[in-house]
């Protein structure tokens, strides 16, 4: 399934935000999610499932002003 | 007698702090320096953001540990953000990752300043407010503006000096002044644009309740004492507006008394 995350197109084989999490290596990461441009809490990626086109963002604490 | 903590807290949604001095955490040389320069600033409040990262990287993992190190109260940002929707779950997101209903609101409507769009900074207000945030809104010295935040729920407003990242000081004084005197009682934080002490101790000389900056200190040749002479900066100013500044006068009158001036009965050439 081909999908964008923080602007870029991936493939990938997860279903669910959750399971996107751990194919990208960002399991147990401060992160905060959104999909397609909607926030997902931490409790509900579980239950969200990723099709085809759908945009990604995860986001981690930076720097700021 | 310096204002402290005791005779001149400064709160902000129910959080009560000594420091007048907000920063940034961005643009330092490097993490050491940010942390010393936080220390440095007596700092007790700082500006976060949330931005992506590369799938395995955990440059923002190491980031928040050591900000969680500090121990000092975040208030993450929604900087960069161009629209109602990007800004309210930026918010969102951030609230999650930093566990603070804290948000400093940025909705911008033009890039070459960086200025807020006002009305979508309002709107976004609005929908913030409602789902319980403490909302922080950088906008500009704006009445109307400023009026319609309060009227969304904000309990703080942050004008900017000028624009963010320019260094150009307080850009408006005549209407920082009338922003002033028309919410007297409500928390005002003079947010960008500080780009020296001088300026950050103007806007204190002027009643501001704090300032906020980042570049000014980040960017300096020595972060570090550049955060210390700021810090030095806020507590004057706001001493200097504590004590009541002198009334200016167009003409010069003599401080040393007139009366017993030697020779004051002998002809001048």
């Amino acid at each position: 399934m081909r999908i964008t995350v923080n602007g870029k197109s991936l493939d990938v084989v997860a279903a669910t935000l959750d399971a996107l999490l751990r194919e990208l290596d960002y399991e147990g990461a401060a992160v905060a999610t959104a999909l397609n441009q909607a926030f997902v809490r931490r409790g509900e990626r579980g239950k969200i499932s990723l099709k085809e086109g759908d945009a990604v963002e995860i986001l981690t604490p930076r720097q700021g002003g | 007698m310096t204002a402290d903590i005791c005779g001149d807290p400064l709160t902000l949604y129910g959080f009560t702090c000594a420091s007048r001095l907000l920063v940034g955490t961005a643009q330092y040389p490097s993490p050491a320096i940010m942390s010393r320069a936080i220390s440095a600033a007596k700092a007790e409040i700082i500006t976060v953001s949330l931005r992506r990262e590369a799938g395995g990287g955990r440059a923002g993992e190491r980031f928040w540990a050591l900000i969680r190190e500090l121990g000092i109260r975040v208030l993450p940002n929604t900087a960069g953000c161009v629209s109602v929707k990007e800004a309210v779950t930026t918010a969102q997101m951030a609230r999650e990752v930093f566990d603070t209903p804290w948000i400093k609101l940025e909705v911008i409507g033009e890039q070459d300043s960086l200025q807020p769009d006002v009305f979508g900074l309002v709107e976004a207000a609005t929908i913030l407010t409602r789902e319980g945030f403490a909302v922080f809104p950088y906008t500009t010295e704006d009445l109307v503006v400023a009026e319609r935040l309060l009227h969304a729920g904000c309990e703080v407003l942050m004008p900017w000096g000028s624009p963010i990242g320019s260094g150009r000081g307080l850009n408006n004084p005549y209407a920082l002044r009338s922003l002033r005197a028309h919410f007297p009682n409500v928390p005002l934080i003079v947010d960008a644009g500080i780009g020296a002490p001088s300026h950050a101790a103007l806007a204190m000389e002027m009643g501001f309740d704090a300032v906020l900056l980042n570049t000014a200190i980040a960017k300096a040749g020595d972060p570090v004492l550049m955060a210390s002479a700021f810090a030095c900066a806020v507590e004057a100013g706001r001493n200097a507006y504590l004590a009541g500044l002198m009334e200016a006068r167009d003409m010069a009158a003599p401080s040393t008394p007139v009366i017993g001036r030697p020779f004051s009965d002998l002809a001048r050439a």
